[in-house]
Order: structure tokens, then C-alpha cells, then sequence
């Protein structure tokens, strides 16, 4: 329900991009999502839409690659993946777990004209 | 707007005063309230590690999915956290509540699990002992801030119009304005919401989460980025426990899957049960907070003390 206010601050970063790198429009915009974030990349992409509009970014595409999620396993000492927060690990079937990997929501990059 | 609730950011107010959002002719996107007095201003305040990378990348398609080949197209790389810009603002948050030795806490639930009774009955029971200033977040009215306020500690009210939690930005404000004295408590009483607060830093000290046994037991299941996030569940309302179907353990076996670290507190915010351990809790929090300010203030007199007397020495070898 979030997925509108980072909307906006993509937006925010993706302008203030294609501003100092003097881009006269945006075409795609790449972000880096976790599995364990707490981001539906179906209402960001809603939201995305939305706050486009009316800037140089307004026809640009939204790219979201998804990263898996990691812990580090306390009882087997190694790290594991974790595809839900609030699984046990694979291998011990322990919840003593550490999330390593899987919650970041960056921006990576823009393509721009 | 959110497809879910409708959410946007530009209906925030804080106590009446609209917090807008302007669209520049450059496509940069403002959003501030009309008090100029704020020494935030319009600047951008972005994290330290913002704009580090934007070196050109031409000819370069990411991930091998698309080469710009004959266009003008060209990748720049951005590299930036999505939250970047808040994360700063909690992070000059937090510092100055270190620098006042002051005990912020983020308290966050569902709707009606009984945060503003339990913040009423924690004011009148520490009231002589502690200063507590309160920033209640509600979507509309200020009903919680009133009945704070009827209890005589300081409260400001954050309305967020359509959005659905608090941010950085809205706490740097209200704290100043609510000015909170050294060595104090701040209770931030998020909005009702088990989703959007938890991905949102405000530069507290802990988040609290309230669950009451009126609610599931498996919420910290079905909302688990809160649980992970909390230092405590505050599990309310446990004098209703004869008449309603909640397991107890369960719950607690569930919040410890998504956090092995929470700690758990059984209170009735009504009855009193389990509530000195909370106290106990944000007394120790505050001494803490309170003992670290005073080892800053100690060093930089110490750090001051040594200064002076080499200045001294150093002016008894003028002529």
C-alpha cells in the first residue's frame, strides 16, 4: 500500500537523473527488488505509472529484477535461501535465521535519450 | 493511488498546516509545507551514498537484454536505495535525538489494538518521573492527540491525508516543532497499519509492535516485515483472553519464526497486568539514551579541557 511513495521517490531519483545527465527523455527505468522486500512489484508498477506522467519520464518502461532472498542459518552456520520471511531454514528446518540477502528496492539504472 | 487503499502523499498535514507537493518546471518534485520557518527548506537531502555513481555507460545494455545500438539511447547508472533520501532524514533524526539523550519509539499496529489507551496509561504511570511527548499519525482528525493532550503530556497530530504511514521527513518536523527536552521520551504513534510503517525508518530507537489477542494469533505470519522489524510485541488486551480463542504460545511461536530476537510483553493496557515490565522497558531505554548523551557531553568538556590548555600553553610561549 506503500507502493505510492516509493513511486514517488523513484520518480524523484530517476528526474533528478535524467536532469544532470541532461537526458531530453527517459525510455526504461531499472530497479532491483527483493523477494523478501516489502514491495508488490504489481502496485509499484500501477504506481509507477501514475507518477510518469507529465515528466521527461512519462513513456519510460519499468524494469524490476527480482533478488532472491538469503539468510544465515544460526544452527547449520552457512547461509541458506529463504523464499518467505517466516520460512524455516531448507536443510534444519530451524527459524533461527538471520535474512542476509533478498530485502534491498534500488534503482539501478535508467536508459535515457 | 494506491490500488489497494488509495494512498497518495500529497494530502499531509501536520496539526492543519499542508504539507504540499509541487511539480518544477524540471521535473524535480517538492514536497514541503507552507512554514518557511523550516530550516529544512526545499533542499534535497539525499544519503551519503547518492549520486556516487552516475558515470555514463554508453553502449552498454544491462544484463545483455538490449543493446542501444543505433539510437541515442544511453544507460546511466543510478545505484540508489528507493528509500535513500528518507533513510538520511531518519538518520539526522536519530543523531538529534542522541544529542538530546532522547528515547524515541516507534509504536505500530493494526487499527484498534489499543496503542493511544496503552500511551495514556504509560504517561499517567510515568508522569513525574519522565517526560513523554507523544506524535500521534492518524489519517484524519486529531482525537488521538487530544486525549494525550487531556492527560497533560505535549502531543502533536500528524494527519497524512490519503497515506498510509509516517515518514522521516513528517517526525523531523513535528519534533520541531514539539522541541522535546533532554533525557525525554517520544512515543511516535504510527498509523493503524501493519503494512506500510515497517519499510519506513523515522530514527527511532526500537519499533514496538502491538498485537492484541482480539486480533489472530497468526498476524505476525501474515505480516511479517513488521514482526522482523520490531524489537518487542506488546501483546494487548490479555484480560479478554477467557473469552476469546487466542493461543497464546502460538502467537509467540510465530513471532519468533519471523524474529528470534522480539521480545515479548503481556500487558492489559486497562487492567495494568504485565504493564511494569513495559515501563521497565522504556525506563531502561531512556537511561540508556539519557547515560549516552552524558558520556558525549563529558568527553567533548574533556576533549574542550584539553584544548584550552594547549591554547594556553601555546600563548605563554608568545613574546
Amino acid at each position: 500500500m506503500h507502493e505510492m511513495a516509493l513511486a514517488e521517490s523513484v520518480i524523484q531519483i530517476v528526474e533528478e537523473t535524467a536532469r544532470k545527465s541532461a537526458a531530453a527523455a527517459v525510455r526504461a527505468v531499472w530497479l532491483e527488488i527483493g523477494r523478501l522486500s516489502h514491495v508488490e512489484p504489481e502496485a509499484l508498477r500501477f504506481a509507477f505509472d501514475v507518477v510518469k506522467r507529465n515528466g521527461p519520464a512519462h513513456g519510460a518502461r519499468l524494469e524490476i529484477v527480482a533478488t532472491e532472498g538469503a539468510a544465515w542459518c544460526m544452527k547449520c552456520s552457512r547461509t541458506v535461501t529463504l523464499a518467505r520471511l517466516g520460512d524455516a531454514c531448507p536443510h534444519c528446518g530451524s527459524y533461527q535465521l538471520q535474512v542476509t540477502a533478498g530485502d534491498e528496492m534500488r534503482v539501478k539504472e535508467i536508459e535515457v535519450d | 493511488m494506491c490500488t489497494t487503499c488509495g494512498c497518495g502523499q500529497s494530502d499531509t498535514r501536520i496539526e492543519g498546516v499542508h504539507v504540499h507537493e509541487h511539480v518544477h518546471a524540471d521535473g524535480t518534485v517538492h514536497r514541503h509545507s507552507h512554514d518557511h520557518a523550516d530550516p529544512h527548506g526545499h533542499g534535497h537531502d539525499h544519503g551519503h551514498h547518492d549520486h556516487g555513481h552516475e558515470d555514463l555507460h554508453y553502449g552498454r545494455g544491462p544484463a545483455g537484454a538490449h543493446a542501444p545500438g543505433m539510437s541515442q539511447a544511453r544507460m546511466v547508472q543510478i545505484e540508489q536505495d528507493i528509500l535513500g533520501k528518507n533513510d538520511a532524514l531518519a538518520a539526522a533524526n536519530r543523531k538529534r535525538f542522541a544529542a538530546l539523550g532522547i528515547f524515541a519509539v516507534n509504536l505500530v499496529s493494526s487499527p484498534g489494538s489499543g496503542k493511544t489507551t496503552l500511551l495514556v496509561r504509560t504517561i499517567e504511570a510515568l508522569k513525574g518521573r519522565r517526560d513523554i511527548v507523544v506524535i500521534e499519525g492518524d489519517q484524519e482528525s486529531s482525537f488521538d492527540a487530544d486525549r494525550i493532550r487531556a492527560t497533560g503530556a505535549p502531543a502533536l497530530q500528524i494527519n497524512t491525508g490519503k497515506g498510509c504511514h509516517l515518514d522521516a521527513e513528517m517526525v523531523g518536523k513535528a519534533v520541531e516543532r514539539l522541541a522535546p527536552p533532554a533525557g525525554s521520551v517520544l512515543m511516535i504513534e504510527n498509523v493503524g497499519n501493519l503494512v506500510c510503517p515497517a519499510g519506513f525508518d523515522l530514527g527511532e530507537a526500537h519499533k514496538v509492535v502491538v498485537l492484541s489477542v482480539t486480533e489472530g494469533e497468526d498476524k505476525p505470519l501474515k505480516y511479517p516485515d513488521m514482526f522482523r522489524r520490531s524489537s518487542v510485541m506488546l501483546l494487548n488486551k490479555v484480560d479478554l483472553l477467557p473469552y476469546v480463542e487466542f493461543d497464546v504460545a502460538q502467537c509467540i511461536e510465530y513471532a519468533r519464526r519471523v524474529n528470534p530476537d522480539i521480545r515479548v510483553i503481556e500487558v492489559s493496557a486497562t487492567k495494568g497486568q504485565g504493564m511494569s515490565e513495559w515501563f521497565g522497558w522504556i525506563e531502561y531505554g531512556a537511561q540508556t539514551a539519557a547515560a549516552a548523551r552524558g558520556e558525549s557531553v563529558d568527553a567533548m568538556k574533556a576533549r574542550l579541557a584539553e584544548l584550552e590548555s594547549q591554547v594556553a600553553a601555546l600563548k605563554s610561549m608568545l613574546p
